[in-house]
């Protein structure tokens, strides 16, 4: 069973995602953006517990007036340098108001971006293979102080700038 | 300068520790080279053709005597005494060892120095106008606002993983010093109409495989809207600009592709959607930075005449290697790394360590590199001009060639760097060599040379007035030549002349193109303006005359 850092708790992951073994029949699925779009039938009248997950050309802004409808919204980063998911990240969080939990998944989540990731206000990390948990909590105190505004739940001693 | 709060220095010694346990998790097999490339890249550490290579930040060029000496202190021992001063007004050492990388950081940290973010897709070292501060046509001092930008951009949690590198350079003056108009943003200070700061926005500019000037995105950008402006711009970049090939991720493409009218609408679309959440600049945080970057406390003095009976070497280092200051009584001193016989912006420890010593006694203990490749002093009173230059020509740092042909820019090229296709500092010598002749230099005035050994282009070739650039023919090293860029006092791209000359023709071409030049001059006309005048038809018909020697 697949486990996610989630609010720095290793959780067992409620979620399947959609492809996955038993994930339309399970209680809880993230289904691609794509599929969200192309099937409304299928998914608006969904039972269980839905997520959705924006692959880095999915634009948020088409996403935004259905994001009520999801607990959870899972931005891939399929590569440690896709930059693009940090930016999704804020935009869901500071313009779209997105309260559920923001998952980081793909390649690209490893310890070494986790902090980054979180102060734009991923709350959750499917980490790539081969990442502890153990060292990605390490890595989300790595830092106590910052410059840049950034998700008011990460923890800061000291912070240089502000938003209005 | 700008001094470390605790803020500050937290996070340097924070980041000193997070890459220590980086590197030990790649020299334990714990990271891969490619994981822990974006790592170190964003550390300034290269890993290139002999040994790694190490670019020290020196943000805006600026120095203390303690920082300088420092750096001296690192190049003895975890280098081989000495360093290369870069295009960006960064040090690179060419010889560190990997497993001794966190050390030397650890020690720049203690100087409140780092190498953050020198290297990698993201936000680079802020570069000014190295007379900032002390120009006498300076609307306002720029490095207050690259200090907020180096903070700002430090780290910054959105925009650390863009498609590609980010460069902005920021000036104060009208006339343009610090290549503003070729980098993916340039800053000019400027005032409203009612006196109010602000800064005109350029943007998408670059060198590199596609050089492009930049273009005006905004007019007029009042102060407090800085980070919310580049927030826009750098947000409408990082998720549109391609991912799909490096040699078309700079933001320069993506202006290109949309036309800047389109670009100017998505950014400023942005910018007004994101008001509640842009980081603010708040005039206490401009205020506090300011205060760091107060005129020195000048002595009152008067201009004097000092080269009044004095020998004609001490005149023309006079003419060529100071400039103006607008406080009464000062000058400006270059400190020429432009020596003959030497690599265009080395310096060894002991020069470093003089120039050290030399900034406390005379200019205030601060010192900056340029962009083109030397060091500045930049508070001297004239009084101490001769002394100085005694001194400086003891240490070979007064070649008296500021400005002239052979104080040329040159990247490190073939002989450090894994990128390039030629070699750059063995035809700095040849260049060195033909034209040893001051009186010559002299007559020629003003001619920018800028090299690069490869079309990444960090010589800056397109902008010079004679550019060159190193290209790989059959596993032969040729050079291509370009004449009538300027990227100082206005901006133009080169144009190639023709065919690339093999590496022993290259001088030999500059001196037939240079004596089309005096030929062609009006009285007191300068290189480029004369290849700007006549075009390059004249210059391509002799530069490829035959040489003597092989008639």
């Amino acid at each position: 069973m697949r486990h996610i850092l989630r609010r720095r708790e290793w959780l067992a992951d409620e979620f399947r995602y959609l492809g996955e073994d038993g994930a339309a029949e399970s209680g809880a699925v993230i289904v691609p953006f794509a599929e969200w779009r192309n099937a409304p039938q299928r998914w608006g009248g969904f039972a269980g517990a839905l997520g959705v997950r924006l692959s880095p050309i999915d634009r948020v802004e088409e996403l935004a007036p259905d994001l009520a409808r999801f607990r959870v919204v899972a931005v891939e980063f399929p590569a440690p340098g896709e930059g693009r998911g940090y930016t999704t990240g804020r935009l869901l969080r500071e313009r779209y108001g997105f309260t559920g939990e923001l998952r980081a998944v793909g390649a690209g989540v490893k310890q070494d971006l986790v902090f980054l990731l979180a102060r734009c206000g991923f709350d959750s990390f499917d980490l790539a293979a081969g990442q502890t948990p153990a060292s990605a909590l390490l890595a989300l105190h790595r830092y106590d102080v910052a410059y840049q505004p950034g998700d008011p739940r990460v923890p800061l001693r000291a912070q240089r700038f502000h938003t209005l | 300068m700008y001094q470390y709060d605790e803020l500050d220095q937290a996070f340097v010694d924070q980041r000193v520790a997070e890459f220590r346990d980086q590197t030990r998790r790649f020299l334990a097999g714990q990271l891969s080279e490619d994981e822990f490339k974006a790592l170190r890249l964003r550390n300034g550490l290269y890993l290139q053709r002999h040994a790694p290579m190490l670019r020290i930040a020196i943000p805006y060029g600026l120095l203390s005597v303690r920082q300088l000496r420092k750096l001296a202190d690192i190049t003895r021992r975890y280098d081989r005494g000495f360093g290369h001063f870069t295009t960006r007004q960064n040090l690179q050492l060419n010889w560190p060892r990997l497993e001794q990388v966190p050390d030397i950081l650890a020690e720049l940290a203690t100087v409140q120095m780092h190498a953050i973010q020198t290297s990698g897709n993201c936000v680079r070292n802020v570069t000014a106008d190295h007379l900032a501060g002390i120009a006498p046509d300076e609307v306002d001092d720029p490095r207050p606002y690259c200090e907020l930008i180096r903070q700002w951009a430090t780290l910054n949690p959105e925009f650390t993983y863009l498609p590609r590198k980010f460069k902005i350079a920021v000036t104060g003056s009208p006339e343009d010093r610090a290549a503003s108009e070729v980098h993916d943003v340039g800053l000019h200070l400027v005032r409203a109409d009612d006196g109010a700061p602000g800064f005109r926005v350029l943007v998408g500019g670059g060198l590199g495989r596609t050089p492009i000037i930049g273009q005006v995105i905004r007019e007029f950008l009042p102060l407090p809207e800085l980070f919310a402006y580049l927030e826009a711009i750098l947000r409408v970049y990082n998720r549109q600009g391609r991912r799909d090939n490096i040699h078309k991720a700079r933001i320069k493409i993506l202006v290109k592709s949309l036309g800047i009218g389109r670009f100017r609408e998505l950014v400023e679309a942005e910018w007004l959607a994101n008001r509640a959440h842009a980081t603010r600049l708040t005039p206490a945080e401009v205020g506090r930075v300011r205060e760091h970057f107060r005129p020195q406390p000048y002595a009152q003095l008067a201009d004097l005449d000092v080269t009044a009976g004095r020998e004609v070497r001490f005149k023309a280092w006079y003419r060529y290697n100071t400039r103006a200051h607008k406080v009464p009584g000062y000058r400006a001193v270059f400190v020429s790394l432009k020596a003959h016989g030497s690599v265009p912006g080395d310096a060894t420890a002991a020069q470093l360590e003089a120039v050290a010593d030399l900034a406390e006694q005379l200019s205030f203990g601060l010192v900056r590199a340029t962009h083109n490749q030397n060091l500045l002093l930049a508070d001297v009173p004239q009084a101490e001009l001769y002394a100085l230059w005694q001194r400086l020509d003891a240490l070979q740092l007064a070649t008296p060639n500021i400005g002239t042909l052979t104080d040329m820019i040159a990247c490190p090229g073939l002989d450090f760097c894994s990128l390039a296709n030629a070699g750059t500092l063995d035809v700095a010598a040849q260049i060195q060599q033909r034209f040893d002749d001051f009186d010559y230099l002299y007559d020629l005035g003003e001619v920018e040379l800028k090299m690069s050994g490869c079309m990444n282009a960090c010589g800056h070739h397109h902008v010079g007035h004679i550019g060159i650039l190193g290209v790989d023919k059959h596993g032969e090293e040729w050079y291509q030549i370009t004449l009538g860029g300027s990227a100082n006092g206005f901006t133009a791209l080169g144009e190639v002349i023709g065919p690339s000359v093999p590496k022993h023709e290259v001088a030999a071409t500059l001196e037939r193109i240079l004596e089309t030049y005096r030929s062609l001059r009006h009285q007191d006309e300068r290189f480029v303006d004369t290849v700007h005048r006549v075009g390059i038809g004249p210059f391509k018909e002799q530069a490829y005359a035959p040489h003597p020697a092989a008639a």
